[in-house]
This record gives structure tokens, sequence and C-alpha cells, in this order.
């Protein structure tokens, strides 16, 4: 090991650490993922970007990209009021709501699919309401931005919850005896301080809804064109035995989506960078 | 008046859209699986979930699990030894690697291990040779398992083992303890807790997979099938009171976790005050 | 068990921790290590220890070179800022731990353990709390505890970082009045750590005043308060005065008064910068003997064995002066009235280079 990499230290085993760390990484993560990359050089450029560009391809990107956003946009706003409602209200069955904020992760996708789909089918308990409202509750992508707001409702309460658990309640008294109201002080005082936390929830939720599958197959309809989600085309190519056009497309996705979350981490950099450490 | 409040009818507002939201969302379905499990009564409930199929994929789910979360448990103490509590270059770099497998769709986490050990894969002839079968078989459903799960369990113990520092560590080997002693006498049973957190959200997680497992398993019944897949073949066969039945272990398993999940917070709680 | 550091240095990043550190600690010692944040103090402590690495440097175990001995060899006890008490075992076994991690062969036996640990107790006053883990304990027990685990792997040199640093004042000043009743039947050679002039002046045989990553000075508590070698020795170790003046004839000019100051001679008139502390000044209603500084006093506070006084001289300076309750009532000060100040000693006066 090069001196000056590791900090010196009298605590054992960190080349036994790292290098397993490392080796471990590498092995599950990093030469599978390269694999697909690999792959695709194989196709060539006019190859890969005839796949990309397909009519059908592109509805698929612009649905999964579209209903991830839609659905991280109402988590943001219910999410926080969900997080709000935890930490400063208190309210019969409060500590049950905060256990079962969790649900969504630790329930199997599949099953949170075939549930949601029975709900908002035209028969179902929501549906049937939906239908009279004339809105199509599942297998639209009115259904797969439920599914996806479902799976993505932790993430944004559980980066939310502790920021406003930690929050200074002097700094809320000195902006009242200042002489602002409590409007002005939760939007000047405390929604700057809790930004980058909701963004965080926010980008983390995104990046979940836009490779979601398990609960978003059943509900969707997977129509071509319509409501065909972008990690379902790719396994109906897998199924059809078209790994080139697999992986092309899946590397497309990941394109887009590492571009994204970078420019939300950057973002995110930009507002928490004046806050500073409290 | 108090000035951290808001007035009682925005209160209430607020409770009453939170509540609203959360009803819809995360109540209403869990009465729902219950419902339609039980919709053709106990007899068919419990003949669907006697069915060998059913069986069949239980095991296959616990056999995924028990092999997939012992091995992110040993990365994960390894790979937060490593982050926690050393100072080196690319630290950052390798924390977000650690979280690449969280931002990629399981679908694709199940595609490159078709591509490297499918038929056509850059390993296929290799195996075919050799009569080795990955993809289609246990050993590709528990390799995109890893992958699915595979930060899970260092992502809760990075913190913890940060936030406690190393002066514990010190003070044993000043007090003439060897590393071994050291890390198995101080730093494990002060991570107890959250080694036990980490592996009970991996294990939900590596029991309920179903995009990345969906991609390698191939669907054979009593075979490749894991619960979550068998949930979907019965949903697509109509046969929706068998599809909840097996659905609805896996919702227990889920509100196990949640349990588990709470009471472990509490403890940790309770051990940090004071 | 003495210790000698030689020529340390210690690097982090650009910052010099340590810069060219030389020390010896004398078999039986009490020395503390007294400086700012920053000035390397705790570095050097846990380089002795063997806790960190020295850039370049020899450090000494009664006169054999430490470099290639481990921790767990070098027989330090080392008692940490924050006490670094095992978090998840009782107060017991933290007292244990170090009987129970050694090798099995010189491994006491359970008994022996127990009769060790208890008899630690006993030393330290907190036989009663066996049982009970870290958490539920207050600071002052936590640090007792934290020195017992440190005794009772019987230690060659004792290193304490800090140790009263994080204790409410009451209990700090019962605490290192007993470290030094410890000290005294132990004789353990020992090495502290702290930023408290005070703690330092009161416990130490000897005080390494550090700052910026050297040693300003090494002395009895005695030499190091009246003899200070520099300005920041002497402004480190208590509240000083200080004036800009011209040193002639036994005399310092400033403005337009010539103080007389006690035991001073110099051969040719000098710029000077004297340091004197606030119970060096002697004050009076009128103009004494000598030359004295016409001042009006701005504040008072009698509360405590000496009477603070604010005073304003004529000259412009603020002075903070110290007198007895008795001074106070026969010069019946009051706030306003001008009274006369004169020196009886200077603390420190240094030579300012005036521009040619």
């Amino acid at each position: 090991m090069k001196p000056g990499f590791v900090k010196k230290s009298i605590l054992p085993g960190f080349s036994l650490s790292l290098g397993f760390t490392i080796f471990y990484l590498s092995l599950i993560v990093l030469i599978p993922l390269a694999m697909l990359f690999i792959k695709s050089s194989s196709l060539g450029m006019a190859q890969f970007w005839s796949v990309i560009t397909a009519d059908r391809t592109l509805a698929a990107y612009r649905l999964s990209f579209g209903t991830a956003f839609a659905s991280a946009c109402v988590n943001a706003v219910f999410g926080s009021i969900v997080a709000w409602v935890l930490v400063r209200y208190s309210f019969p069955g409060k500590r049950i709501v905060d256990a079962l904020v969790d649900f969504p992760l630790a329930l199997p996708t599949a099953v949170a699919g075939i549930t949601l789909t029975e709900l908002y089918a035209p028969t179902g308990w929501i549906g049937q309401f939906l239908n009279v409202l004339g809105i199509k509750g599942a297998f639209s992508p009115f259904g797969i931005t439920v599914a996806l707001t479902f799976i993505g409702l932790p993430f944004v309460v559980r980066t939310v919850q502790p920021v406003l658990e930690d929050l200074d309640p002097q700094i809320e008294e000195a902006a009242a005896s200042l002489g602002a109201d409590r409007w002005q002080t939760v939007r000047l005082v405390i929604l700057p301080v809790i930004f980058p936390a909701l963004l965080t929830g926010v980008t983390l939720a995104f990046a979940r809804a836009i490779g979601e599958y398990g609960s978003v197959i059943f509900i969707a309809g997977n129509m071509p064109l319509k409501t065909e989600i972008a990690p379902l085309l790719i396994m109906t190519k897998l199924e059809q035995y078209d790994y080139a056009g697999a992986t092309a497309i899946a590397i497309g996705m990941l394109l887009i989506s590492f571009v994204l979350l970078a420019a939300a981490n950057y973002f995110q950099w930009l507002t928490s960078k004046n806050l500073g450490k409290v | 008046m108090n000035t951290r409040t808001e007035p009682v009818v925005i209160r209430r507002l607020f409770i009453g859209i939170a509540l609203g939201f959360f009803g819809l969302f995360i109540v209403l379905p869990l009465i729902c699986v219950f419902y339609h499990a039980f919709s053709k009564g106990w007899v068919v409930y419990l003949q669907a979930l006697a069915h060998p199929d059913a069986l069949a994929a239980m095991r296959l789910t616990v056999i995924t699990a028990l092999v997939a979360v012992p091995l992110n448990l040993v990365f994960g103490v390894a790979a937060s030894w490593a982050i926690a509590k050393f100072d080196f270059k690319g630290r950052d770099l390798l924390l977000s690697l650690i979280d690449l497998p969280l931002s990629v769709s399981p679908v694709i986490a199940g595609l490159i291990f078709v591509l490297i050990f499918g038929a056509q894969g850059a390993l296929g002839p290799w195996l075919r040779a050799h009569n080795i079968h990955v993809i289609f078989a246990l050993p590709g459903i528990i390799l995109a398992t890893i992958f699915v799960t595979f930060p899970m369990v260092a992502r809760e113990l990075i913190p913890v083992m940060r936030s406690q520092g190393n002066e514990e560590e010190e003070a044993a080997l000043t007090l003439g303890a060897s590393g071994w002693k050291t890390f198995w006498m101080v730093s494990v049973p002060n991570i107890r807790w959250g080694i036990l957190y980490g592996i009970i959200l991996c294990n939900a997680r590596a029991m309920g997979e179903f995009g990345a497992v969906s991609v390698v398993s191939g669907h054979i019944r009593g075979l490749t099938n894991t619960l979550p897949l068998h949930v979907e073949i019965l949903y697509n066969e109509y046969q929706s009171a068998a599809a909840f039945a097996a659905a609805s272990i896996l919702v227990l398993l889920a509100i196990v976790t949640l349990v588990a999940k709470t009471v472990i917070e509490a403890v940790i709680r309770r051990g940090h005050t004071a | 068990m003495s210790i000698e550091v030689r020529n340390i240095h210690k690097n982090f990043g650009q910052f010099k921790a340590l810069n060219n550190v030389s020390l010896k600690v004398e078999n039986g010692e009490l020395l503390a290590l007294l400086g700012p944040s920053g000035s390397g103090k705790t570095s050097l402590l846990r380089i002795v220890a063997g806790l960190d690495f020295h850039d370049a440097g020899q450090v000494l175990f009664s006169g054999q070179d430490a470099r290639d001995q481990k921790v767990k060899d070098r027989g330090v006890g080392f008692v940490f800022q924050h006490y670094a008490l095992f978090r998840h075992m009782t107060v017991f076994e933290n007292i244990a731990f170090g009987l129970r991690v050694q090798p099995r062969p010189v491994r006491p036996s359970e008994q022996k353990i127990r009769e060790k640990v208890t008899e630690l107790l006993k030393l330290i006053q907190l036989e009663w709390v066996v049982d009970r883990y870290p958490w539920q304990l207050s600071g002052g027990q936590r640090q007792r505890i934290a020195l017992a685990r440190a005794l009772a792997v019987k230690p060659r040199v004792l290193l304490l970082d800090e140790p009263f640093g994080s204790l409410d004042a009451q209990v700090r000043k019962e605490l290192r009045l007993w470290l030094r009743r410890f000290h005294d039947e132990s004789h353990i050679t020992t090495l502290f750590v702290t930023h408290d002039q005070e703690e330092a002046l009161e416990v130490a045989d000897r005080i390494v005043v550090m700052n910026q990553g050297r040693i300003e000075q090494v002395g009895t508590p005695e030499d190091v308060y009246h003899n200070p070698v520099n300005a920041f020795v002497l402004n480190f170790l208590g509240n000083v005065n200080f004036f800009h003046c011209r040193l002639a004839e036994g005399k310092a000019i400033i403005g337009d008064t010539a103080l007389e100051v006690p035991g001073l001679s110099v051969d040719q008139p000098k710029a000077a910068k004297l340091y004197v502390r606030p119970n060096q000044f002697r004050l009076s209603r009128g103009p004494g003997k000598g030359t004295s500084l016409k001042a009006v006093v701005e504040f008072i506070n009698p509360a405590g064995t000496l009477v603070k006084v604010n005073l304003k001289a004529d000259t412009g300076e603020r002075l903070h002066v110290e007198i007895t309750q008795e001074e106070y009532r026969q010069l019946k000060l009051v706030k306003a009235m001008a009274v006369f100040v004169s020196l009886k000693d200077v603390s420190y006066s240094e030579y300012v280079q005036t521009a040619a």
C-alpha cells in the first residue's frame, strides 16, 4: 500500500477489511455491471442508437421517468406533511403510524403490486369510485403513479423526519420573538433548513421509482407505447432472447438516471452548503 | 400561545391529510390482502398454503435468504470497519459504489447476471461444458438477491460505527487486548443492535425480491419459484384467493420485520439516553 | 519508570502538531502538559501511549526505544478525555477487562480478578456501583472508573487526557485533590494533559507549557508562575496587565509619569513592554514617595477573597488590580475616586525593537 493512502492507525485489520470489501464489491457489483457496458460495446453505436430511439423504447422511457417524477412530487408534498405531523403533533395511534411508514419497504413489491391492482381495478374498492369520476385507476399511468407513490413514501418521510426532530426549538422562538407570524416562520426559517433533506428524500424516491418493477407490472396494463414501463420492456426483450436490445435499453436507463441523480446531488450540495453544519 | 405550533384548525387539517393519505396508501392495501386471502374461507386459504408448489417456493425463499444475508452481513461488517474506523483516500467514492445497487433497477440487476452466466453469456459455453446451471437455477437466484440486498447491512452499520469513534478500541488496546480480542469483545458487542437491524432489513428485502429474481429464475414451478414469483403466477392464472393467501405470508413477514425494527429502535434509543 | 521523548515531530498535512519536542519525565513524577487547544499536548500524550505515530524522533521508556513496542506491550494506563468506558459492560467487567484479556498462562483466576476489582473499587470509593452500566453513572464516577480500569493492569506509567475537562467545577476540584493524594501514595509516573492553568498549578510536580507544537517552558508550578520565560507563558498562567513604556534608570516612563520599578537595572534607555500581575500593584490615596500613576476607579468587585478593581490611568491604560479586603477597607475605595498606582513588583519585561 502506498504511503499516505491511509492515515496510520493502531487499530488492526485495515488491509483485511478493505481488501475484502473491494473484492466482494468487485465480484458482486462492479464486474457484473461492467459486463453490461462491455456487452453494449459489441452492439455498435448505430444499432444501440436505433434501439433506444425506437418509438416503443422512447415511450417506455417517457412513461417510466414521467410517472417516477410525478410520484416523487406527490411524495414531496404528502411525505413532508406526514413527517411534520409525526414529529410535531400527538394523536392516538401515532406510534403505529410511525412504524407503518416503513411498510412499503418491508412489503415484497409483488404483494404491493397485486394488492394495489385489486384496489384500483374498475371493480375494486377504490377503482369503482374513480370510475364514476371518469378516471381509469389501474392499467393506466395514473395506476403506475399510485404504485410508485406507495413505494417512495418511506424515503421522503424517513429523510425529512430526523431533520425536523433535530431542529432547534429556539430558532422558531427567535423568529416569533422578532415578530414573524407562524406562516413566515415555517416558510422562511423551517423550510430552508429541511429543504436539502427533502431533496435527498425525493431523489431517493425518484431513483427507486425509475427502476421499480414488481409493484408496477400488475397495475400497469403493459400495453406497448401506452402503459409499458422501461424495466418491463427489458424483460420482454429478454424473453425474446434479444439480449442486445435489453442491454441497450438498460444502458440508456442507467445513463439517464445517473445524470439525473448527479444533477440532484449537485443541486443538493448547492443548497446545503450554505447551511453548514449546525 | 405556544410559538411552536399552529392554530387547532390547521393542526387537525394536517393530521387529517396525513392520516387520510396514510390510510389510502398503507392501511387499505393491508386490509385488502387479508380480505382477498380469506375471501373463499379458511379451507381454501390453508389449502393454498399447503400446496406443494407453495411449500417449495417458501423453502427456496428461505434458502436464498440464508445464503444471501450472511454473506452481505460479513461484507457489511468488513466495509463498515474499514470505512468508519480508518481515514483513507477514496473513502467517499467507496461509499457511493456500495450504494450503487440501490439505484440500479432490479430488472437490470437480473439482466447483468444473465449476460454473464446465461446461455449466450460470457461464461455460458464454459458453464454448459461443465454442466453447471446458474441461470434458471438456485445460484442465479442467490446471486441476483445478493446484488439487490448488497448495501443493506453496510448502510446500517457505517453510521453506527462512525458515531462510536475509536476510543473504546484504543482503550482496549492500552489495556493489553490483542486486535482480535478488541474486535470481538469491544467492537462487535457495540454494534450488535445495528447488526440485528441490518439483518432484519436485508432479510425482508431478500425474501421479498421480485424483479431481479424474476429475470434469472425461469419460473420453473416447484424448482425455481420463490414465494413472490409464486404469488405472481397464481395471480396471473386468476387464482386470486390462492395468490393473496401466499401474499399474506409475505405480509406477515413484513409486519414481523416492522415490529422487530421498532423494538430494536426503542432498545437503541434507550441505550443512548443518559 | 522514566519517559523521555527526543526531537519529536508530528504533522497533520500542513499543520505542525508537534515541532521538535524533547522532554524527560522522571520516575515517580506527576507532570502536567499545559497549553491551549491545538498546542499539541494531546498529540504528545497519544504518541507516548503508542496510540498515534510520530513522523520523526524517539520515545524512550526507561532509556529503551519504544518504537517497536505495541500499545498493548507498553504498560501504559491511558485515561481518555471522554473516559471510553465499554458501554456494553458493567463497571465490574470494565475494570476486569485488562485482566481478562491477558494471555492464558498469566491470566489471573476468576477469584483473583474479583479481589482485584473489589480492591480498586474500594480505592476509588465506588464499591456500590459495581453492577451498573456506564450510562447510569455521573461524569465524576465514570472518570474514577476509567482510572480504576487503567490501574487494574498495573501500568508502569499513567497517562491522562484532560482528566477533569468535562466535569462540573465542584467535582473537578475534589477529583484533582484526590488525584494528587493518590499519586503521593502510589508514586506512579503520571503525565496529564490540561488546558486549565489552575489545575496544573495545583496538582503537578512540574508543568510543561506548550504552544503551537513547541514546549515553551518546563518547571515547577512556582517556577513557571513567577519566572515565566516569555510573554506566552506569563499570559497563560494568569491575568496580567501590560504597558508600553521606556525603561531608564530603574524607572518605567509611561507618558509623563516615571514609575519606579523594583529590581530593574538598565544600561541605557530602551523601549519595552512591562507585564504586571493584578496583585503586583500598590494603591494609595495620595502620591507616595516614589512617583506613581494617577488613575480613576471605574469598577469594584469586592465579592471574593481579593477585591478586584478596574482602573483607568490618566495615560489611557486600563488596569486590572487585585487588593486584599483589608487594603480595600483602609483605602475606602469608591467608584470614580482618584487613586495613585505604584508597582510592588514586575512579572516580566521584554524589550521592543524600535524602528531605527
